[in-house]
């Protein structure tokens, strides 16, 4: 194998519970986002737009629609030879397997992997982050630190710190304290889950800590603070675009919202910095005589023919006459028949909402709802019908598991 | 389909086209938004398993080449078989136009002769449609034809000549054959698709090519009705034919009807092209749009109706385009006004310009022209 500058490792085994149905059959990377993309796509082009050209993904919960979607990797120009794209599931080895117990330890169990291509460094990344970055200036920097490692960091505001890991620098980034989820935060710079590691170091460290058996083998939780009290170089890496963790459906919806604002933090037809993905070629999308359209964002094979107002509707999805979409997310091949009224809601791969549906309508006075989420969002899962006859109010998250009876109420 | 090889035919008419085969021959003509017209042709073929395709370039190529490149969208770039480029021979003499499909087959017979496949799809690729091989080359196994011709009576293929209509008896064989016939014969429409075993297309190309006839179809079969037996394939289904500037627009103008683009686009199976990964469509508030075909890295603010808009074309305030086709990259000022009007690719249109043809005869504006 050729030896490589840098390896990069994508973590993308996980189940992204928080996601609720919309992960019950895939991994979280592998969630339609964003019209025609999956939450992955992001971080392999980016990878492929850095110039990175060796990539593993770690795979586990649920692979079957990632593995299929990464394929050889040809979408992000990543089917190289000597190199290229990599799907790494668990394996057995000469002394059993095991499944990946956390991030570091997935990483240790591909250690044979990385080493195959002799690197100098190493590049952790997650796969469930919408952002566009250059991680070729980030190694720059990690180089010109001399730093074993370089921990890409965002500035969140100060009340949300309590959700991340965030990193306390001096004025030379180097990073001198680090708390997991503080309750008092020292810094509002929250790590991205994005790392770049010298490989010699990080491979002792991985070894040191697979053998620790009281170590939860994750990088956050035992890695860096295991780095930092050894006093290893450990830098922050300021990055101030547009970075969002879509692991909970508030923030998948709000990161869908977010690309159809006027001028969004986000531009996704940036021709030096495409966002590439695995297309079946659609047909460009027809809008229809009586369509309107308006605030929305909508990819190639939709059928538009009734009211599409500040929403996101991906591939092939149709929305029939009469029907109104309003603030919602409608997953690939959906479809919306006559008249259906579909409000703040996401709307699982291929569902069929039946003409005359109601979806997140207000509840009636002294209707009982069960709201799952900040934003009162309504989530239908993927492959289900709506019958026609159905009214859903808005924050109900609807699994088909608990469809065979129909609170009355539902029914309009 | 191991058994079928697909052969495309580049040398097709183009003069009605005007501006818009001025540089590129008429497979890499843009359609449909994001297609070129080549694409429904090496798509209906290899979805229907067809796995060695082989193009018979003429002269104007270069965008055609740009385009298929090495055929890996049409998943055609294999260790065995795929696609193979088949150049025409190099002119000696210094007339002008395409060398015809005649010499173009003879000038590749080792092609034809190294082919493992025992029958040859022929076609060229004038006909924009999705329709099913599998089907056709069943029924010319099942009828034991020597020469099966796919033809289409629902379409307004005989309103655009020129057009070769057929007559078929009861049996489906071909009885009578007419180029653009005054009074009309038929409504059955040749497709200029034939099947046919590959020796007798071989034996065909070395006999009519040896007597410097040019046309494999008027040349060579349509001579050998009586003694062949050729029989018609009807394919049901939508069919635009692009051979004339008034074709193609009328046959653009056709993907607006939701049961056309239904049939065009997924009948059976999906047409491929290039993929650009172009970002989705964004339609502002206030953006305006209705009966309109628009393709991906599109930005609209402005009004759009009746109309075809190709990738990345963006659509400002106060823009107003109707009944009009603006192929990629189009750049439109603010206030601009279009109407009956096809924008070839990376047209500039500046400010507060108003541009209008008629709707029996639409105003083209060239490549890379700045108004």
């Amino acid at each position: 194998m050729q030896k490589k500058e840098l390896v990069a490792m994508l973590l993308a085994g996980g189940q992204g519970s928080r996601l609720g149905i919309l992960t019950k059959k895939l991994a979280k990377p592998a969630v339609p986002f964003g019209g025609k993309y999956r939450i992955i796509d992001f971080t392999l082009s980016n990878c492929s737009n850095s110039g990175i050209d060796s990539v593993g993904v770690l795979t586990q919960y649920q692979p079957l629609t990632l593995n299929a979607y990464i394929g050889i990797g040809s979408a992000w120009d990543l089917d190289r030879s000597g190199g290229g794209v990599s799907v790494l599931p668990p394996y057995v080895k000469d002394q059993g397997g095991e499944w990946y117990k956390g991030t570091a330890n997935a990483v240790y169990q591909n250690i044979d992997f990385i080493a195959q291509h002799d690197p100098e460094y190493v590049l952790i990344l997650s796969g469930d982050h919408i952002y566009k970055m250059d991680y070729s200036k980030m190694l720059s920097y990690h180089k010109s630190k001399g730093a074993a490692g370089t921990i890409a960091v965002i500035p969140v505001p100060w009340e949300e710190t309590h959700r991340f890991g965030v990193m306390k620098t001096d004025e030379q980034g180097r990073i001198v304290e680090f708390q997991e989820k503080p309750k008092v935060a020292k810094s509002n710079l929250a790590s991205m889950g994005v790392y770049i590691f010298n490989w010699k170091e990080l491979r002792s460290y991985l070894e040191a800590d697979e053998a620790d058996p009281k170590s939860s083998n994750d990088f956050g939780k035992n890695i860096i603070p295991k780095m930092l009290k050894a006093g290893e170089p450990l830098y922050a890496y300021a990055f101030r675009e547009y970075w969002k963790d879509v692991g909970t459906v508030d923030s998948l919806w709000e990161a869908n919202m977010d690309l159809i604002k006027k001028d969004p933090d986000l531009k996704l037809n940036d021709s030096k910095w495409k966002i590439f993905s695995l297309n079946h070629t659609y047909p460009p999308q027809l809008v229809g005589p009586l369509a309107d359209v308006q605030g929305s964002l909508l990819s190639d094979g939709c059928l538009v023919l009734g009211r599409v107002h500040h929403s996101v509707i991906f591939t092939g999805a149709q929305i029939e006459e009469g029907a109104e979409v309003t603030d919602s997310v409608i997953m690939p091949g959906v479809k919306i028949g006559k008249g259906a009224l579909v409000h703040k809601a996401i709307i699982g791969e291929n569902t069929i909402v039946e003409a005359g549906a109601k979806i997140g309508v207000p509840a009636r006075p002294g209707e009982k709802v069960e709201i799952s989420n900040e934003n009162g969002i309504t989530v239908i899962e993927d492959n289900v019908c709506v019958p026609g006859t159905m009214r859903i109010v808005e924050g109900t998250v609807l699994s088909v598991a608990e469809w065979p009876e129909f609170p009355e109420e539902w029914i309009s | 389909m191991r058994d079928l090889l697909g052969i495309i035919d580049l040398s097709e008419p183009t003069e009605g086209l005007g501006e818009l085969t001025l540089h590129r021959t008429l497979g890499a003509v843009p359609f449909g938004g994001r297609y070129r017209v080549i694409d429904f042709t090496l798509s209906n073929m290899v979805n229907a398993g067809i796995r060695n395709v082989g193009i018979l370039l003429n002269d104007r190529f270069g965008p055609l080449l740009d385009h298929i490149k090495d055929g890996k969208e049409w998943d055609l770039n294999r260790q065995r078989d795929g696609m193979f480029l088949l150049p025409a021979p190099l002119r000696t003499d210094s007339s002008e136009g395409m060398s015809s499909n005649l010499s173009n087959l003879r000038h590749n017979r080792s092609y034809l002769e190294k082919s493992r496949q025992e029958y040859a799809l022929f076609s060229g690729c004038s006909m924009v449609t999705n329709l099913d091989y599998r089907a056709a080359f069943a029924y010319h196994l099942e009828k034991d034809a020597d020469i099966t011709v796919i033809y289409n009576q629902e379409g307004k293929l005989a309103s655009h000549p020129p057009y070769t209509a057929v007559v078929t008896d009861g049996e489906g064989r071909i009885t009578d054959i007419a180029l653009n016939p005054r009074e009309c014969t038929s409504r059955k429409v040749s497709l200029n698709m034939f099947i046919m075993r590959k020796d007798l297309l071989i034996s065909l190309v070395d006999y009519y090519s040896a007597r410097q006839k040019r046309d494999l179809f008027t040349d060579a079969i349509m001579p050998r009705l009586d003694e062949l037996k050729i029989f018609g394939y009807e394919h049901r289904g939508y069919v635009g034919v692009i051979n004339s500037l008034k074709s193609y627009y009328q046959h653009s103008m056709d993907l607006l009807k939701p049961e056309v683009w239904r049939d065009l686009f997924f009948s059976h199976g999906l047409i491929n092209t290039k993929v650009k990964h172009e970002a989705p469509v964004r339609y502002l508030e206030g953006s305006r749009v209705q009966d309109s075909l628009i393709a991906t890295g599109c930005t609209i603010e402005g009004t759009v109706e009746n109309s075809i808009l190709f990738r990345g074309v963006e659509v400002g305030p106060g823009v107003t385009i109707k009944d009009s086709i603006i192929m990629q990259k189009a750049k439109l000022g603010p206030g601009v006004s279009l109407r009956n009007v096809i924008l070839d690719k990376d047209v500039t249109i500046s400010a507060g310009k108003s541009l209008a043809g008629d709707p029996s005869f639409p105003m083209v504006i060239a490549k890379s022209s700045e108004v």
